[in-house]
């Protein structure tokens, strides 16, 4: 099922373009990863479907980007509901520093979510894979944890709004191999649930854990298919040249 | 020469600096303890002045200065704060706000007399206050504002963008990520700069001069309109406007504005690092 459809995205910086003509269908519960060079765009991509670029001044976004049919970019949308129902996970974890609880309980709090706060708290923890590991010292401050952890309690935060779809804008990188790991396999489990978005820079992880791939370079989208067709058997030449290390 | 010899060399020179920054100040505090210690006592902290305020004791000041430094807090404290939320969080990147943080900045170094007279042509004679508490409460505000907004904007604009970012994307709105995440914060940087400016608004003589303190006033004020004494003003007057006061007095006094301020900076402090340490909600 297709749960965001982007048609003919452009993206200007000022007098840049930095995203021209992007048109895709992201499927709800899959991995969806975008892949290519610092600088193609992809960040900037992801970006918009959350509309986090808004602030950025100079920014103007031209074409349309359906959620479930209706466009985000529509005058009138409630940009805060919009953040709820596409949560976004980032590049460096970036816990509050406060309680790894308070942590969790920010986005049911600020949003007003009606139910239990600790078994909210619980439940994303758990989602997160984090409850084991943190259960008996949800009062400690969030930035005693090591980083892979921290980086799961940042998706935890996430899953505890309720989101539809998860951005998430390498989150990996600052990760060690073991903590990648954890979220890749984070990644399988949470895809039963969410539609999930991944910019990365590394073309094993995408390989790994995406069911389709798109790839960028210098602001346009070049190919995007379902992921083991863009590694075998990529249609475009530079995508295979990228993809085997000869070009980016 | 060696380069062990010349960086014992160095570090006996910052050390030497250091006593040197050091050393008057614990001087001063020293002689004004020594000295004053012997004219404080419970009747001089307790009982008004006679006998041409050789006598008695400085009661009036002392509740004059705690009367304009809680007046001056309550006028500026949400002033400051509000206005620097605003400069920092909402407002856009003009020439107007450019213009608004050099006259801040430019505002903070003005010395203290130029805010006494601007206190008694606006608030004195203009707004017909007279010489009050409220004149002289609000001349101190003014010249707090300066310190209390650009402290704390410093201390705003040192919360990482990212947590107003994150907030963003987890459905918060904009006044909710700074209510819940950058306040707190900032809150240890904001206070810092809050002691800053009423330390210096309970100290200073001249903005206080010719708007509320009074040369010899024993009785307590009843309104906003009444004048008071006020330590540092007092001290000013019996130090050079009384012939043959007893230094003991004057020592006296000193002491009294010192513990006062002192105190009232440990309370601070004590305020500010419980704010370091519950930074959540």
């Amino acid at each position: 099922m297709e749960k965001f459809r982007v048609e003919h995205l452009n993206f200007h910086y000022g007098d840049k373009l930095a995203l021209s003509d992007i048109s895709i269908s992201i499927s709800d519960r899959r991995i969806t990863a975008l892949i290519g060079p610092s600088g193609c765009g992809k960040s900037t991509f992801l970006r918009c479907l959350n509309r986090m670029n808004d602030t950025i001044r100079g920014a103007r976004v031209e074409g349309r980007v359906l959620l479930d049919g209706q466009d985000i970019y529509a005058r009138g949308t409630d940009v805060v509901e919009l953040r709820k129902r596409v949560g976004m996970v980032f590049q460096r974890p970036n816990p509050f520093p406060q309680s790894i609880f308070d942590n969790i309980a920010f986005g049911p709090r600020v949003l007003g979510l009606e139910g239990d706060l600790h078994q909210i708290v619980e439940e994303s923890l758990r989602g997160a894979v984090l409850w084991d590991e943190v259960k008996d010292k949800l009062k400690q401050d969030a930035l005693g944890l090591s980083l892979g952890q921290q980086q799961r309690l940042c998706i935890a935060r996430t899953i505890a709004v309720k989101p539809e779809v998860i951005l998430m804008d390498e989150p990996c990188s600052a990760l060690d191999p073991i903590a990648t790991l954890q979220i890749e396999e984070l990644m399988q489990s949470l895809k039963e649930e969410y539609s999930i978005v991944i910019v990365t820079h590394n073309m094993q992880q995408a390989s790994r854990v995406s069911d389709f791939t798109g790839f960028f370079w210098l602001g346009e989208m070049v190919e995007f298919d379902v992921t083991e067709r863009v590694f075998t058997r990529p249609a475009q030449r530079i995508t295979e040249d990228y993809i085997t290390g000869r070009a980016g | 020469m060696d380069r062990y010899v010349k960086q014992r060399m160095g570090f006996a020179f910052l050390t030497a600096c250091a006593i040197a920054v050091v050393a008057p100040i614990l001087v001063v505090i020293g002689l004004i303890f020594i000295e004053g210690a012997k004219a404080v006592s419970l009747e001089f902290i307790s009982a008004v002045p006679y006998g041409g305020m050789k006598e008695g004791g400085i009661f009036p000041a002392i509740v004059g200065t705690l009367i304009l430094t809680v007046g001056t807090a309550l006028a500026s404290i949400p002033v400051g704060v509000a206005g620097t939320i605003y400069l920092a969080e909402y407002a856009r990147d003009t020439w107007m706000t450019r213009a608004i943080r050099l006259a801040i900045v430019n505002l903070a170094g003005i010395p203290s007399i130029v805010y006494g007279l601007f206190g008694l042509g606006m608030f004195v004679l203009f707004l017909h206050m007279g010489t009050s508490i409220l004149a002289g409460v609000l001349t101190l505000a003014i010249m707090t504002l300066p310190v209390i907004i650009s402290t704390s904007e410093e201390a705003l604009r040192a919360v990482p963008m990212e947590f107003r970012t994150v907030s963003a994307s987890l459905g918060g709105t904009r006044w909710q990520g700074i209510r819940y995440i950058v306040l707190p914060q900032a809150m240890p940087g904001i206070i810092t700069g809050i002691i800053l400016g009423l330390l210096r608004a309970a100290g200073e003589t001249a903005p206080i001069l010719f708007t509320v303190a009074a040369f010899y006033l024993p009785q307590l004020p009843r309104s906003p309109f009444d004048q008071v004494m006020a330590l540092p003003y007092h001290l000013y007057v019996i130090s050079t406007q009384v012939p043959g006061m007893p230094m003991s007095v004057q020592y006296g006094t000193a002491l009294v504005l010192l513990i006062l301020v002192l105190s009232m900076n440990l309370i601070a402090t004590v305020i500010r690092s419980y704010f370091r340490r519950r930074r959540q909600w």
